[in-house]
């Protein structure tokens, strides 16, 4: 990925989140939030993880996103009174705040660097049993990111996504559970 | 072409910006929106260590997008569970301030 469109998808995405933090109205918050996680899907594509990206954009854009503005909506919130700051609470956050922007500098300054590895696809072909259609993918030089993921999902990691589609199903009964209306 | 110091600074910026909103805010579905994004600087940071180090076979590691996808789906049901608890706390307390939160103080 070239570098002014690195940057162009960074902008976006750390004035999204800086909006999130800024902005009074939660339903402003929530939409910078999306233009947020945007700029951080485009990242990802850039770095050719295609299936993150479109994860990305599908479950938090648009899932989770969904959720937090009809919480929003359900419990009319648009009315944010006017609060007075304290002082106390806001220099110690951004004390924590500066001391670990400080450190990250610190430790990403001495860290060796390195670049992004050029992707050599009809090599990596022979790594697969000639014929399938990753082995396909590969030699015609396209990534065939979500035939990886899938493949390795249902053999190398069969075991934890059972038991993510058991947590799934917990979090599901939860979730009725909490927001049924209470009798005693 | 942006280097891993390029990926890894700016998924640390933006964990920093998600801390502050965690820290600061007192809206607690605001600051639920700020765990949200500290959750992606984390994913950021896998997805960037998986592209620059790649497997054996010469393809980005495999292991470092699955953790990431996993993340993505907990972090669904978590905010499922999260908004039904803002619910029902806003149902007993009729706020959803973190300052007017106060049962727990001796």
């Amino acid at each position: 990925m070239p570098l002014p469109i690195f940057w162009l998808f960074t902008v976006i995405m750390l004035f999204g989140a800086a909006a999130v933090v800024l902005l009074r109205n939660p339903v402003a918050s929530a939409m910078s939030m999306v233009a947020s996680f945007v700029g951080l899907a485009g990242l990802f594509v850039g770095m050719n993880a295609y299936f993150a990206g479109i994860i990305q954009i599908l479950v938090y854009a648009g899932a989770i996103m969904v959720l937090f503005i009809f919480i929003i909506m359900l419990l009319d919130l648009n009315t944010d009174k006017k609060r007075t700051p304290k002082m106390a609470p806001i220099l110690g956050g951004l004390g924590i705040v500066i001391a670990f922007t400080i450190q990250l500098i610190g430790v990403i300054s001495t860290t060796p660097d390195k670049a992004m590895p050029a992707l050599d696809l009809p090599a990596s072909a022979a790594s697969f049993t000639p014929g399938t259609q990753i082995a396909k993918n590969l030699s015609a030089n396209s990534l065939p990111d979500v035939h990886l993921i899938g493949q390795s999902l249902f053999t190398e990691y069969n075991l934890p996504l059972q038991i993510l589609g058991v947590l799934l199903l917990v979090a599901t009964i939860g979730v009725v559970t909490l927001s049924k209306k209470q009798s005693n | 072409m942006p280097s891993l110091n390029h990926y890894l600074l700016v998924a640390g910026l933006l964990f920093a910006i998600g801390l502050t909103g965690v820290v600061l805010r007192r809206n607690i579905i605001v600051v639920f929106m700020c765990l949200e994004l500290m959750l992606s600087a984390a994913n950021l940071t896998l997805i960037a260590f998986s592209r620059f180090y790649p497997g054996a076979n010469g393809l980005p590691d495999i292991h470092g997008q699955m953790l990431v996808f996993f993340v993505v789906t907990v972090a669904a049901a978590e905010v499922a569970v999260g908004l039904a608890i803002i619910v029902a706390l806003y149902r007993t307390r009729q706020t959803i301030y973190t300052d007017e939160l106060t049962t727990l103080k001796g």
